[in-house]
């Protein structure tokens, strides 16, 4: 007869911290934390090592210094009296600004031509091939530097604007110039105007708050009836029409509103050798957004096609079979589906397009690289403190849009079993 | 009783389809002509197409390609085409071409950049096309030992005695292995080369090339430029961006908490923030963080941030590898009793490095692409380059001929990257269809 025992207790040896596995993966990562540490001192150590003997302590002191150099496209008003630490303000707007515009261009250029792509008819599928491959195998350097150098070489200068026969005239009714310096636009003004808001950092225009909140009152409206049409629509299988209710909720109050505060357009006029009034949007604006925004196309492009061809066709052949007509299939069944697969790399490109607006500094446009990394950093000599701060910012952008995809996409994840 | 039936007995004969449905005709229909959307598309499309050749045509045979300056090439086009003929001036790619390839490096050493790329595509050979004889990838071991030496000159001892590190290790690896058991033997090993980098290696390599002088005219970095720099920092980071990107991927799904917080505090900082900061990093503070009086050379720092760059890319990729391989497959290789480091080589890296070879290949192009940016920090790649010819006053105002030639160049380095990207997936399918 045999009596199962437990296994003498062996006392603790050494060498159990490599061989066994229970400790193994303790001593890797006290091993892997000593080193990073010890990594990371040394790092730390050097700098400082350098810095006291180069006689410039880490300081942001500088930030209250005037930056005094100037930035010619700004959204908030700035002289070059002001601080650097308005200057990088300045600039870090002009990044938003910059990704605002070109994500919005980027996903109806993307999404036209990713379609198109799909499109049965041979000749047009083949040109936004050449357009999508174009774009992608080319550095977007590159683009940035030749849409500015086209800009550039190919406009006409204001002076051709003059004179009794001019070479060049302004689009659209006298009122867009295209220049080689720029593009002038009209620009909205209020001959009743509400005043400026001051908060401390910048002005907002308090016309501006109002016309937005009445488009937000609007929008809410038409929410309101749309879900009253949806309960009329359970109750007695009638959906009632409502397009004009709703259109009407939203565009009259705004109407209204505009009228009120006396909404007029400011033309630019050529006066002298330049042109005056209008919005300006130098060539460097310009020629960063359409290249940003041509070149995340061509990849956006390749996502939208990629999302509606992974939805299958049978989901296509059920709807219709259910009897839906082809505008609903696609709004209720595909697009649903497609939308959850193509938002989440649509969300990394407009990502990728913000961090490659930092190649402003190319072109001349004062994004936050061109500012902060650029001028005050040559200026003042602070590299360690501009770069670091330079990175925290970027870091930050990505970081807020990277928690709102993660929410997005936790809000549509398909819930399996 | 008669025979009542309303079916036919008998088949009826084969039919020729429509004539309209087949051939050219058909096609046409089928793909240009179905319904009047699509023909009014097909007919804006013909007209752009017509629109663009009709603007580009004569604009690329009505060229210069002897003139000396911009306003020469249009006095050329104007006395051979007519007064406001449109052409294109290629004077400027034969004049500069050389420049765009080679940067500054010497003109009679351009042998030695040809040479190492044409060592490294050899290299690369029995990578790219396994149906290469395997002894190849023996001689692949050398290049990165032989290209260096090649592109910045200098004397050969130095490669040698780098080389002679590794010989140093595998000798100790050896040794202390059956004295001290693996562990042992990897950490002698390690202790070994690097203690003989450090210490021994310079004035080894200084001692021998004083007795025997064997060596190649020094090439300074600042002479580097063009596609060959582009090149070299490309390929130099995209062969070392994958293990490192492989190892960060694997630290990032492994279950210890330390190692697995590094690497995703790593990999998340760096996809966070644009190159072009990671680059003033090289330029202005990677000197900063060395120990005082540390000063190497700018493209090497460049080399390594961009390499670091791209290896968080390339870890995010596998990582998407990792995920979507069937937890079956990790619990298989478990059940087979392979340790972790024989299943991952086994069973999990051959499959999932399989299904992210898109992604894998398209961080290459991107990596590639953005070599570009060097630019900025002052290096001359070939956009620094075009920078300063715009910027001469023969060629000032020159765009379309200098920027399609340099595009035209990364267009097609990139489309052969990912064709070849195709070519690879197409061959690994193992499903069956």
């Amino acid at each position: 007869m045999s009596t199962l025992t437990d296994p003498p207790k062996a006392s603790f040896r050494l060498s159990m911290l490599v061989y066994d596995t229970r400790y193994r993966s303790l001593t890797i990562q006290v091993v892997a934390l000593i080193a990073f540490m010890l990594a990371a001192a040394w790092l730390i150590n050097n700098t400082l090592q350098n810095l006291a003997e180069l006689g410039k302590p880490i300081d942001f002191g500088f930030f209250a210094e005037p930056a005094s150099y100037d930035i010619n496209q700004r959204l908030v008003e700035y002289t070059s009296r002001d601080t650097h630490l308005r200057a990088a303000f300045v600039g870090l707007l002009n990044t938003l600004l910059v990704a605002v515009l070109g994500c919005a261009l980027a996903t109806v250029v993307g999404v036209l031509v990713g379609v198109l792509r799909l499109s049965g008819n041979w000749l047009v599928a083949r040109i936004m091939t050449v357009y999508v491959e174009m774009f992608r195998n080319v550095p977007v350097l590159l683009w940035i530097v030749f849409f500015m150098a086209v800009l550039i070489e190919s406009l006409p200068s204001p002076r051709d604007f003059r004179g009794e026969s001019p070479e060049a005239s302004m689009l659209l009714f006298d009122s867009v110039a295209v220049t080689n310096r720029g593009i002038y636009i009209p620009e909205p003004l209020f001959s009743r105007s509400l005043g400026d808001l001051s908060l401390g950092v910048f002005d907002v225009s308090l016309d501006l708050v109002a016309i937005l909140a009445v488009l937000g009152a609007g929008l809410w409206g038409t929410a309101r009836i749309s879900r009253r049409a949806g309960r009329i629509q359970e109750a007695t299988g009638v959906r009632p029409v409502t397009w004009y209710l709703r259109l009407a909720v939203v565009v009259l109050p705004v109407l209204a509103v505009l009228i009120v505060l006396g909404f007029h357009l400011g033309l630019p006029e050529l006066t002298g050798f330049n042109f005056q009034g209008g919005i300006y949007m130098r060539n460097s604006l310009i020629a960063l957004w359409l290249a940003l925004s041509f070149y995340t196309a061509a990849f956006i492009a390749e996502i939208v096609r990629a999302g509606i061809l992974a939805i299958s066709k049978g989901q296509t052949e059920a709807a219709a079979a259910l009897g839906l007509r082809s505008g609903r299939i696609m709004s209720l069944v595909i697009l649903p589906q497609a939308l959850r697969v193509i938002i989440p790399p649509l969300i990394s490109q407009y990502l990728n397009l913000t961090k490659n607006s930092s190649l402003a500094i190319a072109v001349g446009y004062m994004d936050i690289t061109g500012t902060l990394g650029g001028i005050t950093m040559n200026q003042t000599g602070r590299e360690l403190e501009c770069v670091l701060l330079l990175m925290g910012v970027y870091l930050c952008i990505s970081l807020i849009i990277s928690v709102m995809m993660n929410w997005y996409n936790t809000r549509v994840k398909l819930v399996e079993r | 009783m008669a025979d009542l039936s309303y079916v036919r007995t008998e088949m009826v004969p084969e039919q020729a389809p429509p004539p309209s449905s087949v051939g050219v005709l058909g096609w046409l229909r089928e793909n240009l002509f179905s319904g009047w959307f699509n023909v009014l598309l097909t007919l804006l499309s013909a007209a752009f197409i017509t629109m663009i050749l009709a603007a580009v045509l004569p604009w690329l045979f009505h060229s210069s390609w002897t003139a000396g300056s911009l306003n020469e090439c249009r006095q050329q086009i104007a006395a051979a085409y007519g007064e406001h003929a449109e052409g294109a001036c290629w004077a400027v790619i034969r004049e500069r071409h050389l420049q765009l390839l080679f940067g500054f490096y010497p003109s009679e050493l351009y042998w030695r950049p040809v040479l190492a790329f044409v060592v490294t595509f050899l290299a690369l050979a029995p990578v790219l096309f396994p149906a290469l004889p395997r002894k190849m990838l023996w001689g692949s071991v050398l290049v990165p030992f032989l290209v260096p030496w090649l592109l910045w000159g200098g004397t050969l001892w130095l490669p040698l005695t780098v080389l002679a590190g590794f010989g140093l290790g595998y000798v100790a690896l050896r040794g202390v292995s059956g004295l001290a058991g693996g562990l042992g033997g990897v950490v002698a090993a390690a202790a070994v080369a690097v203690l003989w980098w450090l210490f021994l290696a310079g004035p080894v390599a200084q001692g021998a090339h004083a007795l025997f002088p064997l060596g190649l005219e020094p090439v300074p970095s600042r002479q580097f430029g063009g596609f060959m720099l582009s090149i070299t920092i490309g390929v130099v980071a995209i062969t070392l961006s994958l293990p490192i990107g492989i190892v960060l991927a694997l630290g990032r799904q492994s279950d210890l908490f330390i190692l697995r917080t590094i690497c995703v505090g790593f990999i998340e900082f760096v996809r966070g923030v644009p190159l072009i900061t990671l680059l003033f990093v090289a330029s202005v503070l990677l000197n900063y963080f060395l120990p005082p009086g540390t000063n190497f050379d700018i493209i090497l720092r460049v080399i390594i941030m961009v390499t670091l760059f791209a290896s968080a890319y390339m870890a995010e990729v596998i990582r998407g590898g990792l995920a979507a391989l069937p937890k079956g497959q990790y619990e298989a290789a478990d059940a087979l009793g392979l340790d972790y480091w024989k299943a991952q080589r086994l069973i999990i890296m051959p499959q999932a490095l399989k299904i992210s070879i898109p992604g894998i290949v398209s961080t290459f192009i991107g990596v590639f692409k953005d070599t570009t940016l060097v630019s900025i920090i002052g290096l001359f790649d070939p956009i620094g380059l075009s920078n300063a010819i715009r910027a001469d006053t023969n060629w000032n105002g020159i765009v379309w001929e200098l920027y399609g030639f340099i595009a035209l160049m990364f267009f097609v380095f990139c489309f052969s990257m990912s064709r070849y990207s195709m070519y690879l997936e197409r061959k690994l399918q193992t499903e069956r269809r």
